[in-house]
């Protein structure tokens, strides 16, 4: 039973070939401890939910996500994606469409935005500055928490807190102290603005500066992406941060296509990973994790086959890696409410994909041209968000939903022929599980009937543009793509899923309840949307644990 | 003019009281001004009908600190023998119920012919959340830090220490859950423990009880362990019907602040608290009266304090933005029935009976709410008063006091008016089945909507804890950032109602708090 | 394909850009707040100069202006500004801060009283949601009129003869800070006696459909008096030489400061005297402002400075010695006046630097033939007012 490798990731999605392109780079400090690292992916190509697949000739479709732009920079620029091909095209505007009149519209300029707002209500476009920099100000906080290890509360002995007390463990420490004095430099005012924030719903936050009511939907938008809240939910302004945090080239909340689809992510950070000396073995799925005397050390494949390494990390999500890839007797015999900690983890999904090939470009209802360049948000005020969220509360899909589409094709001409155009468009709310029966081919088309007929009345003509039509409830998301009830995020983003209570309490800092064992996708801190800071993260820990002996390298070798 | 006084007490509700009690035995001479013609504030009892007495809002008694109750010898003044242990009631559908006393066998085997897991359940779970629920209560009596560590006083520091301890006492595991339950919906909570939807409703409403959340929306955990704190060491150990309704603890309180030397003015509605060179140095009545002093505490709340009672432009703009936006959304309305005969399904023993047989039923009776209309089907939480006290109805006749909720204050289309019908018409149609024919025992009936709580008992938004009791409103957000420690912007100005920490409930937490830094404030000289 | 072929053109003109695009050289189009402005027309060397020697016209028609009028509006202006308007009568105006709650400015600018209780605000940022916040419980209208008035702000020597021989009537009596109406040629005109210069000038307002005719009527009769339009360039030195702040450049308003540290009170940008402490009312950041007064809690007091050579020092480190072992500050503004002969900018110091003549060295980094050479060189606290002629409000 000899260890073959250093490390086996579990699962091929973004984060894992994150964690894989940094183990076998050995680090930020590359070149100084490669490790031996396999990538097994049970799909015959690797990317999880940022992939690219040509479903339609001559359509190339980003399935799951499908816009780019929390992929940290840090990452991007340590294995050099753009050697390895990936481009990120920042896109300008974002919109909404209505039917009944003007729709709303907003773009980088924030000049323009004004002016754009100006149409609807002078007092919200001069409300605009404050918020926007409100919300810059609630990002800065935020920003610097995303690529470090969340500290344990608990390892806090508060008689213990200096340098030399063995009780207290350091790192945490000097993580709770990096966040005082991110806390520190805001100054008392900011400091509750922020805690205040973190608990507000987003309709509270944005009552506070608008009046207009279309517009209050259109800015909400962001916080409900992915969640099972509604607008008027508490929590769900943090929820628009972890939306906004994202950045381009240094412009806070700017969002970008990936040329060539979502794809591209993956495909760049795998090309890192191999070229780091990675192996990534697809049509690969692991089975169980061999677990012996509470230490991980190897995996089965579902055709049997056992591989063998010095650590395991797991990028799928924590209910999938602890009730289905761990035998329940393991968790036990380390501790008995993991296994409970798993089964309560909340992971609702709440979120539909079509993704359809169009004839031409659509023509929305109230918006200029231009609008069809960025995100185009198909909703209301929050009344309409809200009694979208009704129906999934009770089992259903919302009969109108709301719609973020968006059309990467108007500047990457990579992705449809000349003049054609694909359109991604996310659709919420959509439960995982109906309340009266199971998702049937039926069902699927009425949902599919519904959305359809939601965007045909904001782009009146849509339909006859329709050359092919893919359509993805939770329930195909978990089947197709493995995301345990199709949650985008691997676990809601609520905050008592969050920091250090991320997946579960306890088991917040990337290391699993057995040793040698780590997770590394969303289901750890900071969580979701393609961002790669969970991988990059748990790849630090790894690492950590190699060079302190806590795990001996050198597997095979 | 002829006495002079150290400290005005606007309003003479229960928080207003136990400040001047405080304040009275500290060696200050306060002065108590109350709109009304009773003291109590929402804790009184009045006459809805000839012959009919009741509670007129909270009637229930669970929150009354223990502390409160020693400083100022509440015993002495009779509250003991006041109050009656009440267990809870669940009224479900077919006529079923589950009781929940303080037998825990019976609670067993109540909860066991529903389901077996939950009866096993329901102890553990309520321990465990009840365990947590009292360390987040040690800091009910304490002044809320600033975050800026450095710049609390000592006291305050010891405090936070202590609070540090508390946390860490509970061990890994519990501080966790803690962190972890915290900012948790109670849908999930309820859904991760039990499986019976009679339980999982139960919590529902407790959790939701007084704030404007349905049991999906997050943070409604920590309204049920903020209610559930006061059932611990903190509060009086559970539910208690006072006898002769709220109002006699409202004497009790009356009569200890007599005792300590407070003088209290009933029928005396603050018109505006005066303010000179920028300092509070007293309050102007409705009739013009001017009463000094160097003190002025409002046990009123917030919006009404520094919005009505203080002019404008005495405040900075970010601050009255702050208290604008407090979301006192009220949602509760009461209901007084004035009864026949005791309807049948009710019997001499129940104290409190519930109705909100399952999450979605309290979700359903939220999302109408949430859209500004009076719940189609209300959860309830009903009391006869009377079997406890008879003497609050006339002989062989009953009162009951019932909680609707949801009627919201924020309304969309629906006059205020026809909420009270609505309120009546939907209590008594949903009481129909667990108590049939009680629509005709029916005599006479009082509906107080939230907006009728604003116009009678001065609570802005109706809200019955002067603020809703959500993480954002509390600690040291409540009512505003930096402003957490009773101490109002205005010199001299001080707040020492349930709009300040720890918030609500008949507990005289805030008043006693408050008091605590006015006598502290005098003592520095500032 | 790009983006910006879709895009159309969202730039609003003010009345005066047709005939200020004819005299300019080259493109000289900047943004200010959504509109087109000149920075420059030739050189921003002449423009300078004919504001000293003769008459400049600058169009600050783009300036956002807020008209508070109702019951309240003397009580509510006067809760809202810094200085005490209770000293300012109908028809006067005054230049003053607005503060947040921990007196830490928004923004300054000038408030006009038209009558008792009708007001303009003028800003340079937008302010309306800020006023509509503050005006809570006074009986007040808020309205934006940034559109309803066009103005030309005329400065120089030869103001006053200029509007004299446009038939102004009065115009010599006008006080500084005096504001008066009239009607020249059948227009209605409004003219205030303040400016952006530190010199002798006038700010004209009138209808937006009257812009051509007071532009031609201008440049008509302000010939022979050396008049020349002039761009935000040698605006920016004008003002520099008179000790006039910006905002963005000399201090960051509390609205879009992201760090709070880096918002700045009215005493620390130098502007401590339109803080009207002992007004009777409160205004928005009394209290911490009067804290900071008592207590002595100002970080740094943004100065004037005269600085030894000619290399402009913008953005340059103080230091308390030679060899820059004690760094005490930093210059916002900085230019070599052409008019002084002096190399003169504006300091962020500590107070125990403030006073005039207080010896301090500046490290200076300046491009000569594609290298940077750096300097440390003296320099001397100074009254920021570098150049304040009589004539300015006599």
């Amino acid at each position: 039973m000899n260890a073959t490798y250093d490390a086996i990731v579990v699962g091929g999605g973004h984060n894992g070939l994150v964690t894989a392109a940094y183990l076998a780079k050995g680090g930020e400090k590359a070149g100084k401890n490669k490790l031996k690292v396999l990538v097994l992916e049970r799909y015959h190509k690797v990317g999880g939910a940022a992939m690219s697949e040509e479903i339609y000739p001559g359509f190339t479709y980003s399935t799951c996500s499908y816009v780019c732009s929390l992929l940290r920079p840090e990452i991007f620029r340590f294995l050099d994606l753009p050697r390895h091909g990936l481009q990120v095209i920042p896109y300008e505007i974002n919109s909404a469409p209505n039917p009944e009149g003007e729709g709303i519209i907003t773009y980088r300029d924030h000049d323009r935005t004004r002016e754009s707002l100006r149409r609807h209500s002078i007092k919200d476009a001069e409300a605009y500055d404050h918020y926007a920099m409100e919300i810059s100000r609630q990002c800065r906080f935020i920003k610097p928490l995303l690529m470090v290890t969340p500290p344990d509360p608990t390892a806090l002995n508060p008689f213990a807190q200096n340098r030399i007390n063995p009780w207290g463990k350091r790192a945490d420490l000097d993580g709770l102290l990096k966040i005082a004095a991110e806390f520190g430099r805001m100054g008392d005012k900011q400091m509750y603005e922020i805690i205040r924030f973190w608990t507000m719903s987003i309709g509270d936050f944005l009552d506070e500066y608008f009046e207009h009511p279309r517009w209050k939907g259109f800015s909400a938008a962001s916080s409900i992406i992915g969640t099972a809240l509604g607008p008027y939910s508490p929590g769900t302004a943090y929820v628009l941060l972890h939306h906004y945090m994202g950045e381009v080239d240094g412009q806070i909340g700017a969002w970008g296509f990936a040329r060539g689809g979502m794809g591209s992510v993956s495909k760049a950070i795998a090309s890192a990973a191999m070229e780091a000396g990675a192996e990534i073995r697809t049509n690969a799925e692991v089975d169980k994790i061999i677990v012996k005397n509470g230490k991980a050390i190897g995996v089965t494949l579902k055709n049997g086959e056992e591989i063998y390494a010095k650590t395991v990390v797991s990028n799928l999500d924590p209910k999938r890696t602890y009730l289905k890839l761990v035998e329940k007797s393991d968790l036990d015999a380390i501790d008995p409410d993991i296994h409970s900690y798993a089964k309560n983890f909340k992971i609702r999904g709440s979120s539909g994909k079509l993704n359809i090939a169009l004839d031409g470009l659509p023509q929305f209802a109230g918006l200029p041209k231009e609008a069809a360049w960025g995100t185009i948000d198909i909703g209301g005020d929050f009344d309409y968000i809200e009694h979208a969220y009704d129906d999934y509360k009770y089992g259903s899909w919302s009969k109108r939903p709301f719609l973020d589409c968006v059309i990467p094709t108007t500047v990457d001409p990579t992705m449809a022929p000349p003049g054609k155009h694909f359109m991604s468009v996310f659709v919420q709310y959509v439960p995982y599980k109906l309340a009266e029966q199971p998702w049937t081919p039926d069902m699927k088309a009425a949902f599919e009937k519904d959305v359809l007929d939601t965007i045909e009345e904001n782009a009146p003509g849509f339909r006859k543009l329709i050359l092919h039509c893919q359509t993805r409830t939770p329930w195909d998301i978990e089947n197709e793509v493995g995301l345990t009830e199709g949650n985008i995020f691997q676990g809601e983003l609520t905050l008592d899923q969050m920091l250090f209570n991320r997946p579960f309490p306890g088991l917040g800092q990337y290391r699993g309840p057995f040793d040698n064992f780590y997770m590394c996708g969303s289901g750890t801190h900071p969580g979701g949307g393609v961002m790669g800071a969970p991988g990059a993260n748990a790849a630090r820990e790894m690492l950590k644990d190699f060079k302190n002996g806590v795990v001996k390298a050198g597997a095979g070798r | 003019m002829s006495k002079s006084f150290d400290a005005i007490i606007i309003g003479g509700g229960h928080n207003g009281l136990v400040t001047a009690s405080y304040l009275a035995k500290a060696g200050l001479k306060p002065l108590v001004v109350e709109a009304g013609d009773q003291l109590g504030g929402c804790a009184v009892t009045r006459e809805f009908a000839p012959g009919f007495r009741s509670s007129a809002v909270a009637h229930l008694l669970h929150a009354l600190h223990p502390r409160v109750v020693a400083d100022l010898g509440l015993e002495g003044q009779g509250l003991r023998g006041l109050c009656k242990p009440v267990g809870t009631g669940l009224l479900l559908p077919e006529g079923r119920r589950i009781d929940i006393t303080h037998d825990a066998a019976a609670t067993a085997a109540s909860i066991g012919a529903v389901s077996k897991a939950d009866a096993e359940a329901y102890p553990r779970v309520m321990a465990r959340l009840g365990k947590l629920a009292t360390a987040l209560g040690t800091f009910l009596t304490r002044t809320p830090p600033n975050p800026a560590i450095a710049q609390n006083d000592f006291q305050t520091k010891l405090a936070l220490g202590m609070f540090a301890l508390q946390l860490r006492m509970l061990g890994k595991k519990d501080m966790l859950e803690l962190t972890r339950i915290l900012t948790m919906n109670v849908a999930d909570l309820a859904n991760d423990h039990f499986e019976s939807d009679a339980i999982k409703g139960l919590l529902s409403f407790e959790a939701t009880l007084g704030v404007y959340l349905g049991p999906r929306s997050p943070n409604t955990v920590f309204n049920l362990l903020y209610r559930l704190s006061s059932f611990g060491k903190h509060g009086m150990g559970g539910l208690y019907q006072p006898l002769g309704g709220m109002g006699a603890v409202a004497e009790a309180l009356a009569k200890a602040a007599r005792a300590a030397g407070a003088d209290i003015r009933l029928q005396a509605p603050v018109e505006r608290i005066l303010i000179e060179k920028e300092q509070a140095v007293g309050v102007v009545l409705q009739g013009g009266e001017e009463i000094r002093a160097p003190i002025v505490a409002s046990s009123a709340d917030p919006q009404r304090t520094l919005l009505k009672l203080v002019p404008p432009g005495e405040l900075d703009t970010e601050f009255l933005k702050r208290i604008r936006h407090l979301r006192m959304n009220g949602c509760v309305a009461k209901l007084h029935l004035a009864l026949d005969g005791l309807p049948t399904g009710v019997t001499q023993s129940d104290g409190r009976l519930v109705i909100a047989p399952s999450i979605n039923y309290v979700e359903r009776a939220f999302d109408c709410a949430k859209y500004g209309r009076v719940a189609d089907h209300p959860a309830l939480e009903v009391t006869f008063p009377s079997l406890a006290d008879p003497g609050l109805a006339p002989a062989g006749k009953h009162v009951a006091s019932i909680l609707f909720q949801y009627a919201p204050y924020k309304l969309r289309e629906t006059p205020p008016a026809v909420v009270r019908e609505q309120v009546l018409d939907r209590t008594l149609a949903t009481l129909e089945q667990a108590m049939p024919g009680l629509a005709a025992k029916v005599t006479a009936a009082e509906v107080l909507t939230p907006h009728d709580l604003e116009n009678r008992f001065g609570l802005s938004g109706g809200q019955w804890h002067q603020g809703e009791v959500t993480l954002d409103q509390m600690f040291f957000l409540r009512p505003a950032a930096q402003f957490q420690q009773y101490r109002m912007p205005i010199p001299g100005l001080w707040l020492c109602g349930a709009g300040a920490h720890p918030g609500g409930n008949v507990s005289g937490a805030a008043g006693a708090n408050a008091a605590r830094e006015i006598i502290k404030a005098r003592k520095n000289g500032r | 394909m790009t983006h910006v072929q879709h895009l159309k053109p969202f730039l609003r003109k003010t009345p005066f850009f047709e005939p200020i695009d004819r005299l300019m050289h080259g493109n000289g189009w900047i943004r200010w707040m959504g509109y087109y402005s000149p920075a420059f027309f030739d050189s921003e060397q002449s423009e300078y100069f004919a504001t000293r020697h003769g008459a400049s016209v600058y169009d600050v028609s783009p300036l956002i202006k807020y008209a508070i009028r109702g019951k309240d509006a003397a009580r509510f202006a006067n809760y809202l500004v810094t200085r005490d308007l209770t000293k300012v009568k109908p028809m006067q105006a005054a230049y003053t801060a607005w503060c947040d709650d921990d007196g830490k400015m928004i923004e300054e600018g000038t408030i006009f009283r038209l009558g008792e209780n009708d007001f303009i605000l003028n800003a340079a940022l937008h302010q309306l949601h800020w006023l509509d916040e503050s005006a809570y419980g006074f009986d007040v209208e808020i309205e934006e009129i940034s559109d309803q008035l066009a103005g030309l702000s005329l400065q120089g020597p030869t103001s006053r003869e200029i509007l004299q021989q446009m038939g102004v009537q009065g115009i010599e009596k006008l006080p500084h800070f005096g504001i008066m109406e009239t009607t020249v040629d059948g227009h209605w005109l409004r003219i205030d006696r303040a400016g952006f210069t530190g010199d002798l000038g006038y700010e004209l307002w009138v209808k937006p459909q009257d812009g051509i005719w007071l532009w031609e009527t201008l440049f008509r009769i302000g010939d022979p008096y050396k008049i020349a339009p002039m761009g935000s360039q040698a605006l920016d030195w004008l003002r520099i030489e008179a000790g006039f702040i910006l905002v963005d450049a000399d201090y960051t308003g509390s609205h879009h400061a992201l760090r709070p540290t880096s918002r700045v009170s009215p005493f620390e940008a130098g502007i401590g005297w339109c803080v009207g402490l002992k007004k009777d009312a409160y205004f928005v950041g009394k209290r911490a402002l009067r804290a900071e007064k008592e207590k002595g809690l100002s970080r740094h007091i943004l100065i004037g400075i005269e600085v030894e050579g000619r290399k402009p020092a913008p953005g340059s480190f103080l230091y308390a010695d030679r060899a820059g072992k004690q760094e005490i500050g930093i210059t916002t503004s900085a230019m070599w006046s052409p008019g002084l002969k002096k190399n003169i900018a504006f300091a962020k110091v500590p107070p125990s630097f403030v006073k005039p003549g207080t010896q301090m060295w500046i490290e200076i980094w300046y491009p000569k033939e594609h290298k940077i050479e750096r300097s440390m060189v003296k320099c001397w606290a100074a009254n920021r007012m570098f150049y304040d002629p009589p004539r300015k409000k006599a």
